[in-house]
């Protein structure tokens, strides 16, 4: 039992194939044969949010998808949020600007659900912002800095930096 | 972690999902948003050697208003639900439910059809579909039948679905306005599996009187329940009139909860009938809104 199947889909714009039993989740496809590992996987049964990434543009547990599901879908991961290798998307610069990391483990996950959070909601109050994020688990921060991360990205967005 | 090996098949119709499940019974499990079932096989709490996944069924998505309510697919995304004009006009309970379930991200693959047929006695939908008399549409290789809410919960996780059968849809009816519609839950942090929640729906006569009354109940026994003793407290008293906090308490009778590593049953029964209150509070405000508006 449990074929190999051929998989095929859109990684950061560019096509990507490879092959794997119907078990392998989307998060190892993506770590192991397209080569982002930015996409973290930390529980493995959808708890933690790390390994968040945007599936047709919805952010999703990529732990709890298998790689088979989303033959033919475009995927984002954190490798392919910036517009180009010299610039930060606005979210990754305000997580830089306002320390909203420590260990970086958490990161790429939260940088992924705050830009689809903000391309829902551009303008967020402090109390949203707090629901927003509290699907992705951070055990260094406090979320102080995640949350002035948020709200100066929302700021950034609206004004279409 | 990681799932046991299982051969998967992606059917492109009810048809087709269904003799998949006639063929290999047992063995086999539907998928459908996978925010529990993933999980679950991923720490290897069930294994199945067949998993067909709805995800590619598209006959089984949407919403469609007729027949005095709103039909809703299986496999409707939690998301979709959420944000559905009609499903938030005809039927606000599952509006105001939606956002108690996980996180958006969750929601994102999750779907209605799948928390229903999932049963944990923990969640949202299941309450409402209770309190709301909702029916579901179940297809299997000999035809479709239905079953009322009452008879489709039979115990923790367990349904009145069989393994060769498919959940297909959920039918809720409107109710004539005016109206009042609450829903709250009681959890540890945001996302998390509530400890006890509750689901209420009113609505009065002419004179504003209480001819109708929903309560659903979530956490607070081994099924979702409904708390029949505040319903038939509410039933012919004048709206103005009704003492939330003190018929809300009746509803611990209503409850057989089971203590766990994150509440005992006393705390999920005291809990868990103010609570009952207050949303029934909250349903009578929204009540007196709608009736003065109108």
């Amino acid at each position: 039992m449990a074929d190999q199947k051929s998989l095929s889909m859109t990684v950061n714009g560019r096509t990507r194939r490879g092959r794997g039993e119907p078990r392998l989740t989307l998060a190892d496809f993506l770590r192991e044969q397209a080569l982002c590992t930015g996409v973290h996987v930390g529980c493995e049964h959808g708890v933690c949010g790390s390994c968040t990434v945007l599936m047709d543009g919805e952010a999703v547990r990529s732990c709890l998808l298998f790689a088979v599901q989303a033959d033919g879908a475009d995927i984002t991961t954190v490798e392919g949020l910036a517009p180009d290798p010299e610039t930060l998307h606005p979210v990754q610069e305000a997580f830089r600007d306002c320390h909203g990391l420590q260990c970086g483990f958490c990161t790429p996950g939260f940088i992924l659900s705050v830009a689809a959070f903000l391309e829902a909601n551009p303008d967020p109050t402090d109390d949203e912002i707090r629901h927003g994020i509290a699907g992705n688990l951070c055990r260094c921060t406090g979320y102080q800095g995640i949350v002035a991360a948020t709200r100066q990205a929302a700021a950034a967005m609206r004004a279409g930096e | 972690m990681k799932p046991a090996p299982f051969d998967y098949h992606a059917p492109e119709s009810v048809a087709e999902s269904v003799a998949l499940l006639d063929e290999h019974g047992d063995d086999a499990k539907p998928l459908a948003g996978g925010q529990s079932l993933v999980p679950m096989l991923a720490m290897r709490l069930t294994r199945f050697e067949h998993i067909v996944d709805l995800n590619r069924v598209d006959e089984l998505f949407g919403v469609a208003v007729g027949n005095g309510g709103v039909r809703i697919g299986a496999m409707t995304r939690q998301a979709v639900v959420e944000t559905d004009a009609a499903v938030a006009e005809r039927v606000p309970l599952l509006h105001l439910a939606s956002p108690h379930i996980g996180h958006f991200q969750i929601r994102n693959r999750g779907t209605i059809g799948g928390s229903v047929a999932h049963a944990d006695p923990a969640s949202e939908y299941p309450a409402v579909m209770l309190a709301l008399d909702g029916v579901a549409e179940i297809a299997s290789a000999s035809g479709t039948r239905e079953a009322s809410a009452a008879e489709f919960f039979e115990s923790t996780f367990m349904t009145a679905v069989a393994p060769n059968e498919l959940l297909v849809a959920l039918r809720f009816p409107s109710w004539e306005r005016p109206a009042g519609f609450a829903f709250d839950e009681i959890a540890r942090r945001s996302g998390d599996f509530a400890l006890a929640g509750a689901a209420v729906g009113i609505g009065t006569d002419g004179q504003g009187r209480i001819n109708r009354a929903a309560v659903g109940m979530l956490g607070v026994g081994p099924t979702p329940r409904r708390a029949a003793s505040v319903e038939a407290a509410l039933m012919g008293l004048a709206a103005a009139d009704a003492d939330a906090a003190e018929i809300g308490r009746l509803a611990a009778d209503d409850m057989d909860p089971v203590g766990d590593v994150h509440a005992s049953a006393e705390y999920r029964r005291r809990a868990g009938s103010t609570l009952v209150g207050r949303v029934l509070a909250d349903a009578l405000a929204q009540l007196r809104k709608e009736a003065g508006d109108g």
